[in-house]
């Protein structure tokens, strides 16, 4: 008994910290790539005793700054709500992860337990359920504030995200078909399999156009440049304009949260999730023959390791992306979003019904 | 400790339910409705339909309720409230309607309290929904689909018209 509630209590604690520390890293990065990218050299003031680090310590100054600062609220402001709204944004961001399989199976006192912190038999629909319901934080944050301008960023959150959302949910069904189940780690497993014993069957491989409108939808699911209409910090400020101190970081946080849980979700749909190409249960075993057998504990660090990079490069590229491209208008964005990515995704299911009869059942 | 969850559940929602029906403003009725939605997603999903839960929170808790909210937000932006209720002779009508559905649903709960409980219980699984979509209930749902289109088009002639 007091293991299992151990079990549970740690599998919900590594992705817990896994994902706020990485959140909390997230500020640092975006700031020291952009800097790398137009030539400058970031931040890099904050010191502990002259200990510079790079910058590192400048998340740890920026949470300090936002907990001491007044904690603001607008005279015509609903009072619940603008209290709420940011810890409702904050909260579906961070339960979204809770499905994503960070590693296979582990050995611990006779049990075998799944690397990830739920085991749900629809978690692909979980973890897109739980994004979709994270705007209603931006939405009363927007409405709540008694101000135009964030209202105007609540209404473009509100449709933005709709027309976001259905593209994700039809792109991602080419991945569901494949593998015949809603469930990440079934699908991460199917994706171990090797196409014509050398190529492995990832997500990427067998589904690219469904891996691009995934990660453009997601990106416009998060709200971030160049999909960041919402808020448009050079022409409405958006749906955090009235929002103070820690109220206002962790709206920031829920952004830096989403990206984490975007990378997360395209790594276990198209990207191999915890697999390495040729690294099975008991070792590597190369195409060509040779093999290296490895102790079972390895093979799962280097799987937990594999896919805490996966993440990571995913994040990097999202961070490029969002450094280079600037903001779309809302109608084009819109636009993009219903006469784009979603016909594209319908014809991309079609497509993917007709191969997988043609092939026999895949 | 199911009976806990379920009569906390319960009571989640008969409370937001209530909030829906009570509160004037606008956006907290909508926002009690969402909440609602989401309780009974739970219920659900301790009764072990997964997919059932996740699509009632997907389409409805999220995708229909934006909609609501942010056509609320559009034609009612500030905090004004809604004022006295313009149709207050409709409340003649529902109140004996209202009593009718509660005697009715009294009549349905005492009349299965003492039914045996099904042995079988179906799965909940999107593959077993799936498979009864389209074998047992494959007119229902290709109609379904079909009033679906019928509105789809409504709508369009609808935004032509006006435009």
């Amino acid at each position: 008994m007091l293991i299992d509630l151990g079990i549970a209590f740690g599998r919900v604690a590594f992705v817990m910290l896994f994902v706020l520390n990485v959140a909390a890293l997230l500020g640092w990065v975006e700031r020291k790539q952009s800097a790398i990218m137009q030539d400058r050299i970031g931040a890099n003031r904050a010191s502990i005793f002259g200990i510079r680090a790079l910058g590192l310590f400048h998340p740890l100054a920026d949470t300090l700054k936002m907990l001491t600062k007044e904690d603001f609220r607008p005279a015509g402001a609903d009072r619940l709500l603008f209290d709420l709204a940011p810890a409702v944004s904050v909260f579906f961001a961070l339960v979204a992860f809770a499905s994503i399989p960070f590693g296979d199976t582990l050995q611990v006192a006779g049990r075998v337990v799944p690397l990830q912190a739920v085991t749900l038999n629809v978690g692909v629909l979980y973890v897109f359920a739980m994004l979709s319901l994270g705007v209603y934080g931006v939405m009363m944050a927007g409405w709540s504030s008694a101000n135009n301008y964030a209202l105007l960023g609540g209404q473009r959150a509100a449709a933005l995200m709709i027309s976001a959302e259905i593209a994700i949910g039809a792109s991602i069904m080419g991945v569901v078909m494949i593998h015949g189940s809603l469930n990440l780690m079934d699908i991460v497993r199917g994706q171990g399999h090797l196409l014509w014993g050398w190529l492995p069957a990832w997500g990427i491989i067998t589904q690219p156009l469904a891996f691009i409108l995934f990660v453009t939808a997601g990106i416009a699911a998060t709200k971030r440049i160049p999909f960041d209409t919402p808020e448009g910090e050079s022409e409405i400020i958006g749906y955090f304009v009235e929002y103070s101190g820690m109220k206002f970081g962790m709206f920031l946080m829920t952004d830096m949260v989403e990206t984490i849980v975007l990378a997360g979700l395209s790594t276990s749909l198209f990207l191999g999730g915890w697999q390495i190409p040729y690294l099975f249960a008991e070792g590597f075993k190369f195409p060509w023959g040779a093999g290296i057998a490895l102790p079972p504990l390895l093979v799962t660090l280097l799987q937990v390791g594999a896919f805490v990079g996966k993440v990571a490069v995913v994040i990097f590229v999202l961070m490029l992306i969002r450094w280079t491209l600037p903001r779309f208008r809302y109608d084009q964005a819109m636009r993009l979003g219903w006469l784009g990515l979603f016909p594209l995704a319908i014809a991309n299911i079609v497509v993917t019904g007709l191969v997988l009869a043609a092939w026999g059942n895949g | 400790m199911a009976h806990v969850a379920f009569f906390a559940i319960g009571a989640i929602a008969v409370a937001s339910a209530l909030g829906l029906i009570l509160r004037p403003n606008a956006i907290h009725g909508a926002l009690f409705l969402v909440v609602n939605l989401g309780s009974v997603a739970a219920l659900y999903l301790m009764l072990g339909a997964e997919f059932l839960a996740a699509a009632q929170v997907i389409v409805y808790a999220g995708a229909i309720m934006v909609l609501f909210v942010f056509a609320i937000m559009v034609l009612i932006p500030g905090k004004e409230e809604t004022g006295p209720d313009p149709r207050r002779g409709a409340r003649l009508v529902a109140v004996p309607v209202g009593a009718l559905l509660l005697l009715l649903l009294a009549f349905v709960i005492v009349g299965r309290w003492n039914a045996p409980r099904g042995a079988v219980v179906p799965s909940g699984s999107a593959a077993a929904v799936g498979r009864l979509l389209f074998t047992s209930y494959l007119f229902p749902f290709e109609l379904t689909s079909v009033l679906l289109l019928a509105a789809m088009v409504g709508v369009l002639l609808l935004a032509r018209r006006r435009a």
